[in-house]
């Protein structure tokens, strides 16, 4: 492994800062997202959603809705009960006798979370769509619901009374060296920290709501669905299975996404409706999602309660971790529910040379609340949370320095590539390295001096500096790891890269990009092959009818198996064009070399063709090699070989003002490893979002629920997206150590800024307040909330602290 | 209500319901879509455009109450040869985007911003510009973007 300051391709297009081919029609209005197509004749589609979190639906008056001039049809749960072939999907059974209710697009008897859908009304206009559903009448019987988790573990009140539990599944990993070492080392330990952390659930926010437009064809049978989803390829599938469509005859397309985060990387009851609903008409059906909507009717993400206790030996190396945990489903298994919290279940070691000594078990549990899934980062950010929190415990035990503690227990960089006690390999990493750079960065030494200066007794600005170091495990996902862990599919990428006859290329890719720049990055990397100006590749994404295959993007796959699937196909296509240069120059193919775009022979520069002229011989025939096949494109599916680890260091410094409780963020730092850097202005701005949204969880949000389990955060008004003037400019430093295992030596980035950063803000308000002994603050940690954490630990006490990640109060 | 409103240069008349927000009167009638809807508490900003010259929540303003107006969206900010605004060529050149969705109300906001003060610190921006929301950039880019038209005398 060569660990390298600089890209390692320095005279390519690799590496270079080049600007967004994504960016004019987005800063134009010329995007069309799905609320923005037109279309005629189609008729739009509103959803009355439940305002109780748990009640039996007694009757449903629908008469004075119909009465409407321009409302269309309305129908209820039971009458659209024949539409469904099978149950809405959840494709990831973890373990064999996981419950999973059936789950519908529309209730019928009872519903489970404010929000779950009991009618719809189709109508000539959004807006009387909306009065058809004021207008109808439905009467509930409530029932009592469950919104904390372990209440919902106690069973006292059942969420789906035909299960008997509100249990969904435990899941256990325990890996040992000899039976019982998890509990050996514990006894053995010098030192043991035991931790309760909650992660409160988040509305993931993405700008654009979702929206769908279901287009059919009434006598040819095909439907064209086209939605605000980050997974077009996944969902076609799940639609025919769902709807029983033929498959070949749907289409789906998702135009330009406005943003994700994992809630579009879902199968929603609205899409299922309007494909159901057009086909059952013959008219296309529309439905935009309103905000107020998006916030209960679209997933959730985090929800869990986590106990974490490490055992360290006296230099405070870690001898054991054990985790458990509480997760919370929500009222059903959306596509990938159950599975989150696994996603994060390797990583509860950290970047931390573990012995075989971990002992894990989750416990997914059912609530009257709207189901949780995938949010960015997706079980890794809670997981990372847990151990970096835990770490500066085990400091404070230990009494080192948090960064010194990390230093005795780092993975070290001659040790890769490492195998984990998990089984799993890291394939490549520095972590001393990313903290060196960081603690440079932010002056550590001078911060703890300052703070030994300032952090008086009877100071009202306490100073603070938090480190979080991270590993991501992504690049989702080697199949057959998926498949060990009863994933219902596969982790492959597809692409295919066609030159056509003038020498411009088309890249046809499997990922689906939501402001991620796949255009961009994977022009970079065929111009970057090719030799050409990436000006003259198309990619083409997004589309079931031109990108047949692909599993979409999703946990920061999409550069190392996608993107690695686009330098594959242009090797195979150079390869072919080999054969057809050797052909026309009349020289061996082995004796060709690809250089700058053209084919020269070895030894003999002047002796060249280029691409350009092969590419027209191979769409013209007329003087190919025998038995070689017309065209020059190439199709690769991509199945990697482990998951791309990246990693870094976050460190955050804050001054806490003790009157107050506000928390001011004076400096955040943020150094991320991803391999090869493609395009480095797309990877910053990647970094810059996914700590954002990590500081945003440590500072500002959290989906709040009322006893009732009514979302009291249900509008931006009231769930606190940072806006730019509650944040700080951010500090990014950076290594490159390429991965091994792919031949583009990348890793993904998509989600580790979130995932460094909500630990590095907490344990920076923990250092600061750690001198007035607080030794927690929940998240989010909101100036009231830092007051009390204050408060209770001057004046201890044994309040009970809540156990609901909704937040109930 | 009938009313008639100017929209980047072209008049327009319209018969609307009085309910009718402006936002919706300029995607559903007047047809142009580039100005998005991102909430519904006037919170987010991904609507905003410039109403006689200012920049506007167009979900707070009914479209009865724009009759007679100045309206200029996203639409209607680059160049007719296709040369983007000095803003939207700040945002491309410091990747002041991602998803885009918010970008149409960002530009129209920022845009609106610099005529007032032409020449802020990135505090005045920040302050400036805390009506939109955006999921992607953790702002960092965007304020950037805005310095830099500032700088080049947008």
């Amino acid at each position: 492994m060569t660990i390298t300051e600089e890209p390692a391709t320095e005279a390519g297009v690799i590496g270079r800062r080049i600007l967004r081919k994504e960016d004019p029609v987005l800063l134009t209005g010329e995007a069309v997202f799905t609320n923005d197509m037109k279309v005629a004749g189609a008729l739009y589609m509103a959803v009355l959603r439940s305002p109780y979190a748990h009640a039996r639906i007694e009757s449903i008056d629908t008469s004075a809705a119909r009465a409407i001039d321009g409302v269309r049809a309305v129908y209820t749960g039971a009458d659209l009960a024949d539409l469904w072939a099978a149950p809405m999907p959840c494709a990831w059974a973890v373990t064999e006798d996981m419950k999973n209710p059936p789950h519908h697009p529309i209730a019928t008897d009872t519903v489970n979370f404010v929000g779950d859908g009991v009618a719809v009304v189709l109508a000539d206009t959004d807006a009387i769509a909306h009065d058809g559903i004021e207008a109808i009448d439905v009467t509930y019987e409530p029932l009592d619901a469950v919104t904390d988790l372990e209440d919902a573990l106690s069973d006292r009140v059942l969420v789906h009374e035909e299960l008997g539990t509100n249990t969904s599944y435990t899941w256990n990993l325990l890996v040992e060296e000899t039976d019982g070492a998890v509990q050996r080392a514990f006894d053995e330990a010098a030192h043991t920290v035991s931790e309760r952390y909650v992660q409160q659930r988040l509305i993931p926010m993405a700008m654009e709501p979702r929206a769908v437009v279901a287009v059919p064809q009434p006598f040819g049978g095909d439907i064209t669905l086209y939605s605000a989803t980050q997974i077009p390829h996944v969902l076609k599938v799940m639609i025919a299975v769902t709807l029983g469509v033929p498959e070949h005859q749907l289409r789906v397309v998702a135009p330009a996404v406005g943003g994700g985060f994992g809630a579009k990387l879902d199968v929603y009851a609205e899409e299922l409706l309007c494909v159901a609903l057009a086909r059952k008409l013959g008219t296309p059906v529309r439905w935009n999602e309103t905000r107020s909507e998006n916030t209960v009717a679209s997933i959730q993400g985090r929800g869990q309660i986590q106990h974490v206790e490490l055992a360290a030996d006296s230099n405070g190396k870690l001898t054991a971790i054990r985790v458990r945990l509480t997760a919370d489903m929500g009222a059903y298994l959306q596509l990938i529910t159950p599975g989150i919290p696994l996603l994060g279940a390797f990583l509860y070691a950290g970047v931390y040379d573990l012995p075989k000594a971990y002992d894990f078990s989750c416990t997914g549990v059912f609530t009257t609340l709207t189901p949780t899934d995938a949010y960015r980062g997706a079980g890794r950010p809670e997981a990372t949370y847990a151990i970096e929190r835990a770490m500066d415990a085990l400091a404070r035990e230990v009494g080192v320095d948090p960064l010194e503690l990390r230093r005795r227990n780092f993975i070290r960089a001659e040790q890769f590539p490492y195998e984990a006690f998990t089984g799993l390999v890291y394939d490549s990493g520095d972590h001393d390295k990313a903290a060196t750079i960081a603690a440079d960065l932010v002056d550590y030494d001078g911060v703890r001096a300052r703070q030994a200066t300032q952090n008086v007794e009877g100071a009202t600005k306490r100073l603070g500096l938090g480190v979080s170091s991270y590993f991501e495990m992504c690049g989702l996902a080697p199949s057959r790891v998926l498949a060990s862990l009863n994933y219902s599919a596969g982790g492959w990428e597809a692409a295919t890269v066609r030159i056509l006859p003038t020498a411009k290329v088309q890249v046809v890719t499997g990922t689906s990009p939501h402001g991620q720049g796949h255009e961009t990055a994977w022009s970079m990397i065929v111009a970057d092959k090719l030799g050409i100006d990436p000006a003259d590749v198309d990619v083409l994404h997004s589309d079931t009818a031109i990108a047949p295959l692909g599993m979409d993007t999703y946990g920061s796959r999409s550069l190392p198996v996608g993107g690695v699937a686009v330098g594959m196909a242009c090797d195979r296509v150079i390869e072919k064009a080999k054969q057809i240069a050797a052909h026309q120059m009349e020289a061996n193919a082995d004796d060709l070399e690809f250089v700058d775009g053209e084919f020269r022979v070895t030894g003999t520069p002047s002796k060249a063709t280029p691409l350009a002229a092969i590419a027209f011989a191979a769409f013209t025939a007329h003087d190919l090699p025998d038995g070689l096949e017309p065209n020059l494109e190439a199709q690769v599916t991509y199945d990697p070989p482990n998951f791309s680890w990246p990693f870094g260091t976050h460190m955050c410094l804050v001054e806490v003002d003790t009157e107050t409780g506000d928390v001011d963020v004076l400096k955040y730092v943020a150094v991320d490893d991803c391999g090869n850097q493609v395009n480095p202005l797309i990877v910053e701005g990647q970094v810059h979002g996914g700590v954002i949204q990590g500081l945003a969880q440590a500072l500002y949000e959290g989906a709040s629920y009322d006893t009732d389990g009514n979302l009291q955060t249900s509008t931006l008004a009231e769930y606190l997206v940072p806006a730019a003037s509650d944040v700080p400019p951010l500090t990014l430093g950076h290594s490159v150590t390429p991965s091994p295992t792919n031949s583009l030596g990348v890793k993904g980035v998509g989600e580790a800024g979130t995932i460094g950063s909500a630990p590095a803000v907490m344990n920076a308000i923990v250092d600061a307040l750690s001198g007035l002994g607080v030794r927690d603050v929940p998240m989010p940690a909101s100036p009231n909330t830092v007051w009390h954490a204050m408060a209770s630990a001057t004046a201890p006490s044994d309040t009970a602290t809540s156990s609901n990640p909704g937040g109930t109060t | 209500m009938e009313i008639t409103v100017t929209v980047n240069g072209t008049q327009y008349t319209h018969d609307v319901e009085p309910r009718t927000l402006l936002v919706q009167y300029i995607r559903e009638h007047v047809g142009l879509t580039g100005t998005n809807i991102g909430c519904d508490t006037s919170s987010c900003g991904a609507c905003s455009l410039h109403l006689n010259g200012e920049a506007v929540k167009s979900c707070t303003v009914l479209a009865v109450q724009a009759d007679g107006a100045e309206i200029r969206t996203i639409e209607g900010m680059a160049a007719d040869d296709g040369t983007l605004h000095p803003m939207q060529q700040a945002f491309m050149e410091n990747h002041g985007l991602q998803c885009g969705y918010c970008t149409p109300g960002m530009v129209m906001a920022a845009t609106s911003l610099l005529r007032e003060n032409p020449n802020p610190t990135e505090e005045e921006v920040r302050i400036g510009l805390e009506g939109n929301l955006c999921r992607c950039t953790g702002y960092h880019n965007i304020v950037k973007s805005v310095l830099a038209a500032a700088s080049a005398g947008a």
